[in-house]
């Protein structure tokens, strides 16, 4: 695969917005939108690169089916019988992965990107279902369903929201003010209903692709730790050095088998960006 | 090791050439009355004397007793309030704080504090703001409330239009009892079970009853609970403030007319005709509904912690030959069922345990208990009220929504016998969210061993009820303490007749007076005249 498709579909899976899934609509226009989203005050002449693949090794656990029926509105735009997002595995490439640098632009601070990261409910599900924003980023939450949503945000190191959404085309918006890796998103009207968000203190995120890719750009040159988290399989870390305009190579692989940190829900702050936003 | 301590020696030595300046800093300090140092001080030790059992020493909501408690203690580390005046996911006002001192959190373990004293309660609402870096620099504000344009007939339809276009009922039900398609799935921030309110039990609603309160609820949300905002639904104009009052005025208009006063004595109305079968049959109207409050049995182990069903609603009727007891109970669950699985094995991980298996395999039954003493007691002797002792038993009408009803003896909790011969007979239906049985036994008769009730006699009663769906089964259930029963006796015909005896009595007392008058006067003129 060319490195310049995957930068592509990497780039398709972190700005995604209502246009995953069987049920998805209408994700053009909010993605030419989200295509402006510039890199921010490094040098494009040595901004750097680095991308990579996260694999699947082992046998990948059957889909999830989720019951829809207590929902026809929803269990009705679905062609195919819905099932969970969680641990989606195809040809080996595991998707929803949140990869982000952790550890490596010191106090360096970025200006927060005017563009809104879309969350979007269609068919009692999130799209996406993981996504990244950046401190003080604007999230606008759309309901695509004529039905009753809420959105029940458990964060611990910013203040939850838990807000109903009871019509079709309703959007709210809400930010956060402090890093958090990750604040579980649920609907209690439909328990199955489950989304992360990922927020960072600057704008070096990505969510792996249906192909397991992903690309973090616009990166100073220098020396990271990047990590990747999986909701169910764990975290895992590792360190990568990008010289001026470079592209350097993280992939990661997680065996059915093997242990991985437990997800860090609550912790680590990676760097706090206070005053933006109402959190 | 010389690293650790030399900072503690150099401050050692700084310390005694510091003091006056440090004495006047905390001077300084100490000076502002609100929040203050003294203030903090003195509310940790009010805190440690009466709070933190609960919530624990570092606020987290997790002190030694929290784990007996369902939903658990406030976490103030992380600061989710439930009622507040402020928008949803931000801190409450000190005034928040202080409402819930003063009145409790209904419908929980947190009770009123009227033993705290005002400045008592306002330093430790400033202890309590220490546990949680949000309050650092907050300055939390109420929200602006729209006025109340009133209730009425008009604002009730209204209201009951707008319940259902919200959805509203999804988790509250459609006649509002908690038992909405999502109910079972509900879980709080810490992801453990909760109910949706059941609006006819408006007593229990965490912040108040009042149609105002209902409001505010909905426009702030509960946070940490399921219980969403509905102030961005107003803000788009997907609702308007006034049909969010119209809500709050219906959802109100869903408390018992009757105030459930707790009942010492069930009256069996005497009916002429056949006694009712039926939970819905009209002749229940003529008998008064008595409120009985249970609670969870924590006496004996496994104990009942969050027990789901808390009162019930009595009546009773009789025609001389049987009695019929009418109960009817919330249960937003019709057990056994199986999409509440999840549920029952949420709640028996979640509670303390005494040691007991309570998550079995297979979903369980509701189940419900009518107790009697064995034999009518001589005097205010009663039985042990957990279904009896070894030398004192009694007699219990049970039923059960898969095996029917059975007249059984009891000597012990657990130690449940079945009685033959017995002419016990039930009917029983579950309707969104709650139960409705009907039990009817021959007064006189009933198995062997059994009471034998009678009429004009006061007998003690007390009941029992289990929830299958919360791991409710044997010790592990609902109990009222022992009240009383009384069956009508019939109108006597002494009744219509002593009156008119009375009145008899008394015209015939009278006329012998006035004759008695009559006859001294007469005497008197005779005497005269001679």
């Amino acid at each position: 695969m060319s490195n310049r498709k995957s930068t592509w579909l990497a780039l398709v899976a972190m700005l995604a917005i209502g246009c995953g899934g069987d049920a998805g609509d209408d994700g053009a226009d909010a993605t030419d939108e989200q295509q402006a989203d510039a890199a921010p005050v490094v040098d494009p002449a040595v901004a750097a690169t680095i991308s990579g693949t996260v694999t699947f090794t082992g046998t990948a656990p059957e889909p999830t089916p989720i019951d829809m029926s207590e929902e026809p509105v929803c269990a009705d735009k679905h062609s195919e019988p819905p099932t969970s997002p969680s641990v989606k595995v195809s040809d080996g490439n595991l998707a929803n992965v949140f990869v982000f640098v952790s550890e490596g632009l010191g106090d360096m601070s970025f200006p927060t990107s005017s563009d809104a990261v879309v969350l979007d409910q269609n068919g009692c599900l999130y799209h996406p279902h993981v996504l990244g924003i950046q401190t003080g980023q604007e999230l606008t939450i759309r309901n695509s369903d004529d039905v009753l949503h809420n959105i029940n945000t458990r964060s611990t190191d910013n203040r939850p929201f838990n807000i109903s959404q009871p019509q079709a085309g309703m959007e709210s918006t809400r930010s956060f003010n402090t890093a958090e890796v990750m604040i579980p998103v649920g609907c209690d009207v439909h328990g199955w209903m489950s989304a992360f968000i990922g927020v960072t203190g600057h704008p070096y995120h990505a969510v792996t692709a249906d192909d397991g890719s992903f690309t973090i750009e616009g990166l100073p040159p220098g020396e990271y730790v990047i990590e990747a988290w999986h909701e169910t399989l764990g975290a895992q870390t590792m360190s990568v050095t990008v010289g001026e305009a470079e592209t350097g190579a993280a992939d990661f692989t997680y065996d059915e088998n093997a242990a991985y940190d437990p997800v860090p829900m609550t912790e680590p702050l990676i760097v706090s960006h206070d005053g933006h936003g109402a959190g | 090791m010389n690293a650790h301590r030399s900072p503690a020696s150099s401050a050692r030595v700084l310390v005694p050439a510091l003091a006056p300046f440090v004495a006047a800093l905390a001077l300084a300090v100490a000076a502002p009355a609100v929040g203050s140092a003294q203030d903090v001080d003195n509310g940790r030790v009010v805190y440690e004397r009466w709070c933190a059992e609960c919530h624990g020493v570092d606020g987290a909501g997790d002190g030694p007793a929290a784990e007996y408690m369902l939903p658990r203690p406030r976490d103030f580390v992380q600061a989710r309030y439930q009622v507040r005046t402020t928008p949803n996911g931000e801190l409450p006002t000190d005034a928040d704080m202080m409402r819930i001192l003063e009145v409790g959190m209904p419908g929980t373990t947190m009770p009123a504090w009227p033993n705290l004293g005002e400045q008592q309660r306002r330093d430790v609402i400033a202890y309590i703001k220490t546990f949680s870096r949000f309050f650092e620099n907050a300055d939390p504000q109420p929200m602006d409330f729209a006025p109340d344009p009133g209730g009425g007939d008009e604002a009730l339809e209204s209201g009951r239009a707008a319940y259902e276009a919200l959805e509203c009922w999804k988790c509250h039900g459609d006649s509002g009892r908690g038992s909405g398609q999502s109910t079972p799935t509900l879980e709080d921030w810490r992801e453990l079970p909760i109910r949706a309110a059941d609006f006819t039990e408006p007593w229990k609603f965490n912040g108040g009853g009042t149609a105002e309160m209902i409001y505010r609820r909905m426009m702030t949300g509960l946070d940490g609970t399921p219980m969403p905002a509905y102030s961005d639904a107003v803000a788009s104009g997907v609702v308007s403030p006034e049909q969010l009052w119209h809500v709050a005025h219906y959802v109100a208009s869903l408390a018992p007319t009757l105030e459930p006063r707790t009942a010492d004595l069930i009256s069996a109305v005497r009916v002429e005709g056949e006694l009712p079968a039926a939970p819905d049959a009209e002749a229940w109207n003529e008998a008064r509904p008595a409120f009985v409050p249970l609670a969870g049995q924590i006496i004996e182990t496994p104990r009942a912690l969050a027990p789901t069903v808390d009162g019930m609603w009595v009546r009773a009727l009789h025609d001389g030959q049987r009695l019929a007891l009418r109960l009817e109970w919330g249960d937003p669950s019709n057990s056994p069922d199986s999409t509440w699985n999840e549920w029952q094995a949420k709640i028996a991980g979640a509670l303390h345990a005494d040691g007991a298996d309570l998550s079995p395999d297979a979903p369980m039954s509701d189940g419900m208990a009518v107790q009697f003493p064995a034999e009518l007691p001589d005097g205010s002797r009663r039985p042990y009220f957990l279904m009896g002792s070894s030398n004192d038993p009694v007699t219990l009408w049970t039923w059960d929504s898969q095996d029917g009803v059975a007249e059984a003896q009891g000597r012990g909790l657990g130690e449940i016998s079945p009685l033959d011969g017995g002419d016990l007979d039930g009917e029983s239906r579950w309707n969104d969210g709650h139960w409705e049985v009907v039990l009817t036994r021959s007064i006189a008769g009933g198995a062997e061993g059994a009471i034998t009730l009678a009429e004009g006699v006061v007998t003690p009663i007390a009941f029992f009820a289990w929830d299958g769906s919360s791991a409710e089964t044997a010790a592990r259930g609902s109990v009222s303490s022992w009240i009383y029963i009384h069956l009508e006796e019939p109108a006597s015909p002494n009744v219509v007749i002593a009156p008119i005896l009375a009145i008899a009595f008394s015209a015939g007392l009278l006329l012998v007076f006035v004759r008695s008058a009559q006859r001294r006067q007469r005497q008197g003129l005779a005497r005269a005249e001679a």
